[in-house]
């Protein structure tokens, strides 16, 4: 009756969010629910295995994507936090086998968080020739109390995709400390990408690293932030190319708007091999001028023509 | 419609704008040629209320908008087209074209239709760096256009555009121009101010002539192709 009812909350809380409640309510969908340690849903579909361990602070996650699986519709996975304090940690290890293809959407809860840590720590295998993209959203309350610490080694296979988006733009962030590492045999292709929306005293800390060990691979690790208020925010992006024509990027734009903002971009890129080619552009700054007096010439006032600006590098 | 009067601006100590007076007109389009330097650019600006004059006056339908911010003369229906217009990351073309005002998709695929671009391919192209210089400046032009604005000052919209891209500009300013808006067209292009129902000569921060665009090229080919006067005041009583 407890895990109705809790299920029934996270529903509540997800569609409040935004999320999409007939894809967790449709069993053609695969998905998989978790409050705190304990897992309310938990649906499997053709070509997904999803097995679970509640542990004392948490669940122990094994997601198998099969070898030439496709599946039809994204995956949902939703995780979160509903009361004012607790502990959420996530162990979660994926397994794309080679020539599948999926899409996973999760949603990260924690509406009413005054005193919340969630931990994810990922071990992500893509196979040869596999294309796995993930999209993590977070919702968070006005509080900013949340420490949001997402970790992830992923190792992207012979000719294989690996797309991920982490998106934290909904309330305060709180603190993040977001760490992907990547790894991509020859042919690869890899874009880590995070967006986040820094207010009040959010704190906000990015590590992207993408190593380029294989042929011919390519990664992209990019970053999109705004800042007000008195947040800061540090963003490593560090791309290696570490074979022949190997080509890297780094790309982090952090937009100020705000007196007490911080903000950090730390670039690395570092080749060893005289045939890979890695590159880095950042821009920490006030809102553009230019952008801003373009849509002030049409009829936008200042306020509004920020908005449009703000909304726009975090899509 | 909108009248410039003696207006003056100095930078670094030297006249950019000096005692420059003109009219735009109703529904007119009116070219403004000039070689670089002769402070074009900084009249758009200044006409748009990117900068404002150390003296002299815009008075926009009998009231003084001199002082009047950015967003309050577009509101009154003046825009500007940039020379390098601004990229917008995330935005995308249909989202530019109805920042203005609420558009609806036909009137959207209006707008891009008439500056070439196929709307099925552009609507949702983001205003970012993948459109082409010549695709960003159409894409400029349709949004002027979707503003309706009374007075839109064009910056060289023809400069760096493509043999393919220029008769879509020239075709965007010509159906502004129908559509009742006044044009003050900004341009280096004997090609451009063929549009114009009348040419100003620009040089060192005024005007020095004005009158037909055939007659106004061959005076400003005759007489600035020699002029070593960019950035100090001649032509005196031209």
């Amino acid at each position: 009756m407890i895990v109705v009812k809790e299920y029934e909350a996270m529903l509540e809380a997800y569609g409040k969010a935004g999320g999409n409640l007939g894809a967790l309510r449709n069993k053609e969908v695969g998905n998989l629910v978790i409050h705190r340690n304990e897992v309310l849903s938990a649906n499997e579909v053709e070509g997904i295995r999803i097995e679970t361990e509640k542990t004392e602070a948490g669940v122990n996650i094994y997601f198998l994507v099969e070898e030439g699986a496709k599946t039809k519709y994204p995956v949902h996975l939703c995780f979160g936090v509903l009361p004012k304090e607790g502990l959420q940690e996530i162990i979660l290890r994926v397994e794309a086998q080679a020539d599948s293809e999926v899409t996973v959407v999760a949603h990260c809860i924690f509406p009413n968080a005054v005193d919340v840590i969630h931990r994810m720590d990922a071990d992500i295998k893509i196979g040869d020739n596999a294309k796995f993209c993930y999209q993590e959203t977070h919702y968070h309350g006005e509080f900013g109390r949340v420490k949001v610490i997402p970790k992830a080694r992923i190792r992207v296979g012979k000719k294989g995709v690996w797309q991920s988006t982490f998106t934290l733009i909904e309330g305060c962030v709180g603190m993040l400390d977001y760490d992907f590492e990547l790894f991509g045999d020859e042919k690869s292709v890899s874009e880590l990408l995070v967006k986040a929306f820094g207010k009040k005293e959010d704190d906000i800390n990015i590590v992207e690293k993408i190593h380029l060990d294989g042929k011919e691979a390519r990664g992209l690790a990019k970053s999109r932030l705004v800042l007000s208020d008195n947040a800061k925010a540090v963003v490593r992006g560090e791309t290696y190319g570490n074979a022949p024509f190997t080509r890297g990027h780094v790309d982090c734009l952090e937009i100020v708007n705000g007196e007490g903002v911080i903000a950090r971009a730390i670039p690395l890129v570092y080749v060893n091999n005289r045939q890979a080619k890695v590159t880095h552009e950042a821009a920490i700054g006030s809102i553009d001028n230019k952008q801003l007096q373009t849509l002030m010439a049409r009829g936008l006032s200042e306020g509004k023509a920020v908005d449009v600006i703000v909304k726009g590098v975090l899509r | 419609m909108l009248e410039i009067k003696s207006l003056r601006l100095t930078l670094n100590g030297k006249p950019v704008i000096d005692g420059l007076n003109f009219e735009v007109k109703e529904g007119t389009i009116h070219g403004l040629l000039g070689v670089n330097g002769t402070g074009k650019t900084t009249l758009a600006n200044l006409i748009m209320g990117i900068s404002y004059p150390d003296e002299g006056s815009i008075i926009f339908e009998g009231l003084d908008i001199t002082r009047y911010t950015i967003s309050e003369r577009a509101r009154m229906g003046i825009t500007l087209a940039w020379q390098e217009p601004a990229r917008f990351e995330g935005l995308t073309v249909g989202e530019y074209l109805s920042v203005s005002r609420n558009l609806d998709s036909t009137e959207i695929d209006n707008y891009l239709w008439v500056v070439g671009l196929p709307p099925a391919e552009y609507l949702n192209r983001a205003v970012d760096a993948s459109l082409s210089g010549g695709e960003r400046k159409r894409v400029e032009l349709a949004s002027v256009m979707a503003m309706k604005p009374e007075v839109a000052v064009l910056d060289e919209p023809d400069s760096g555009i493509d043999v393919v891209s220029l008769p879509h500009i020239m075709n965007g300013i010509a159906e502004m121009s129908k559509r009742g808006s006044a044009v003050l067209l900004i341009t280096h292009s004997e090609e451009a101010v063929r549009v114009a129902g009348e040419l100003l000569i620009m040089c060192a921060g005024k005007i020095v002539n004005s009158g037909p665009p055939r007659e106004m090229c061959q005076w400003f080919k005759n007489n600035c192709s020699t002029c070593n006067h960019v950035g100090e005041p001649s032509y005196e009583g031209a």
